[in-house]
């Protein structure tokens, strides 16, 4: 099950991030919420994963390049807006995903209907933000546009289709462009490579090749369960 | 609202009655200055507590050893986030806003409980907070949903429906790693050994020497003295530790049949009040952390108020 | 408001279908829509409710507890609002 290992690495290493945010975020409020989307991924990963094999085994001791992530959730939290559009552009792809696997009769059909709608509640999150943090102070919209620029070369891979998923790849990509165009613009920002742009991507994150952080996450998230060879926690 | 001297008898009058009464006292009700004061330092350091609270646990949600664990600690620091909010929503109702709380905190001129400023050195750490930390929080919380003052009470019925969880995931944790293997018990006994002074001095000084005791008594803010609950907290741990597989490090824990109670050693109240000046092992870590976090979320809490300014989305 | 302190809101949640929105208690939100869903995170992270209202705290307009006799004591004196005030026969049923 390739499909469901990508998706659930999505899943795992997004969520990790968002975890890396507890006792950090900007306002209380934001705490609860950003734990909420968290909790939703790791939710998410964990179902996925299970469909594989054994959920830690696979977090846990796999080495770097055997997992099946996508370049752009591995990348670190930078500021609020960093992590907002990094939200942004996974959440809105996630959720057109997920829209497509639920409706398809694929194995992932359930776990998609279920994940579609809490998925809707993290692309609502991003966008919001993205709006407030775009049309606010001089100073967040340029933190904003910054985050988009920046991991606008990380999208390309987004749409790199994933073998045994039933998915209508170019329109993935034709509705996901269109979406983050109409939220970007109307929060005043400009999309890096303007609509229909391709972004440029060394990305092959769903072949194992990943970006230096990445292996400082795993290094963090894996010591304490390799570290006790065997045990039970 | 300015009243004269006897229409302040009167309703002075009215308020003890309804204190006497057990009757809750709501926030447009007259109270006397020294309860407000009193319960919006308590409530404002409950709440403090909740927020600095949530780094010590927070520091291993990324090393959390199971997929199991991570989600559990999660959400148990998302809830501490969320107890913080209610908390805070409490003492707004008193007239003192979050912004001017959160400063005092971050001035170092209120104060949150000493215990979160011992460090999680371990993973066992966590059930050691979970059993200990959130057990004696609970013991103290209890009472305080029949506080007189309703919105506090309020608050702290959903904080203990919702704490429940936090001290039954800290036992389990221990108790795997206890059953686990000698490593794993190992990292489970040292965390208690750490843990457990630190864990009693939580319900503060002795009755003699607390400070504002009797007259939180009297006000129905707080229904049982700091060595009663203690006491209490004591009891209900030592037979946990034996199921746990785990010991209690003082030599002189003994059931005392003629108290029906267990007797304990003394405590290291140096320790304490060393620790309350800001002379534990991470005071300066724990401040610094939660004003970086603030001062970092500035331009972020602006730019939002700024954006329902310009859309006529602002409502004050 | 000033720059950075977002304004206060009370919140409203109906547990269910078939009851009222009950005041659940309160947040700090930039504008209603953000309110609406730091209620949600909050106030039903764990299922509390079905619907959700946020009011500005400003909005509310109270009754004064110094008011309180004059205020609700019409009431009081009108018992026959009340069901327990008709003496019904026994063994009549559905009432």
């Amino acid at each position: 099950m390739t499909a469901a290992l990508a998706l659930g690495d999505d899943a795992l290493v997004l969520s990790h991030r968002l975890g890396e945010w507890a006792g950090h975020a900007p306002v209380l409020e934001e705490e609860v919420a950003l734990a909420n989307i968290a909790l939703d991924l790791l939710g998410q990963a964990r179902t996925l994963l299970s469909l594989v094999g054994d959920e830690d085994e696979l977090a846990y001791l796999r080495e770097e390049r055997a997992f099946r992530n996508v370049q752009l959730v591995e990348q670190p939290n930078g500021d609020f807006a960093h992590t907002m559009a990094r939200q942004l552009y996974f959440s809105v792809y996630q959720h057109l995903l997920y829209g497509q696997l639920a409706a398809a009769d694929g194995r992932l059909a359930p776990l998609a209907a279920k994940a579609v709608k809490e998925v809707a509640y993290h692309r609502d999150h991003a966008e919001q933000w993205t709006l407030r943090l775009g049309d606010g102070t001089e100073e967040s919209h340029a933190r904003m546009q910054r985050g988009l620029d920046a991991l606008w070369r990380f999208t390309d891979e987004l749409f790199e289709p994933v073998e045994g998923l039933p998915v209508d790849w170019p329109a993935l990509r034709d509705g996901w462009l269109a979406q983050v165009t109409d939220i970007v613009e109307r929060a005043t920002l400009t999309l890096p490579g303007g609509p229909g742009g391709g972004a440029w991507t060394a990305g092959a994150g769903r072949q194992g090749i990943h970006t230096e952080p990445f292996g400082r996450m795993l290094a963090e998230m894996q010591h304490l369960h390799r570290s006790h060879p065997g045990a039970t926690w | 609202m300015t009243t004269t001297a006897p229409e302040t008898e009167v309703l002075a009058a009215v308020f003890d009655a309804a204190v006497a009464a057990d009757e809750r006292i709501e926030p447009r009700d007259w109270m006397p200055d020294a309860y407000r004061a009193t319960l919006v330092r308590q409530i404002a350091q409950h709440a403090h507590s909740e927020i600095i609270g949530m780094q010590p646990e927070a520091n291993w949600i990324t090393r959390a050893p199971s997929l199991r664990r991570k989600a559990i600690l999660m959400a148990k620091v998302q809830d501490e986030a969320g107890h913080g909010l209610y908390l805070y929503s409490a003492a707004e109702t008193l007239g003192t806003g979050r912004d001017e709380l959160l400063d005092k905190l971050h001035a170092g001129r209120q104060r949150y409980s000493s215990i979160f400023n011992y460090p999680t050195l371990t993973w066992a750490d966590v059930g050691a907070i979970g059993w200990l930390v959130d057990g004696a929080a609970i013991t103290n919380q209890v009472p305080l949903c029949r506080c007189s003052y309703g919105p506090y009470a309020r608050a702290m019925v959903r904080i203990c429906k919702e704490e429940s969880f936090h001290q039954r995931q800290g036992y389990e944790l221990l108790l795997t790693l206890s059953r686990g293997t000698e490593a794993q018990h190992a990292m489970a006994q040292d965390a208690v050994d750490r843990w457990w002074w630190p864990s009693l001095m939580m319900f503060g000084p002795p009755d003699d020497e607390s400070a504002h005791s009797a007259q939180s008594m009297a006000w129905k803010i707080k229904r049982h003295s700091n060595d009663e609950l203690r006491q209490r907290f004591v009891d209900i741990c030592v037979p946990q530790a034996e199921s746990l597989g785990l010991t209690l490090p003082d030599p002189d824990l003994r059931w005392n049949e003629a108290r029906g109670h267990y007797d304990f050693g003394a405590i290291d109240w140096d320790e304490f009040h060393e620790v309350l000046r800001g002379n534990g092992p991470c005071n300066d870590q724990r401040i610094g952390q939660r004003r970086t976090a603030h001062e970092n979320g500035a331009w972020v809490r602006e730019a939002a108020a700024a954006h329902a300014a310009k859309h006529g989305k602002a409502t004050a | 408001m000033t720059g950075t302190d977002w304004p206060l809101w009370e919140v409203f949640v109906r547990s269910r279908r078939g009851l009222s929105h009950t005041h659940a208690g309160s947040l700090h939100a930039p504008d209603a829509e953000m309110a609406l869903r730091n209620a949600r995170d909050l106030y039903t992270r764990r299922s509390e409710g079905v619907s959700i209202w946020v009011v500005p705290a400003t909005a509310i307009t109270a009754s004064s507890p110094d008011e309180k006799d004059p205020f609700f004591e019409p009431a009081a004196d009108k018992p026959y609002r009340h069901p327990t005030f008709y003496d019904i026969p026994e063994g009549v049923r559905h009432l």
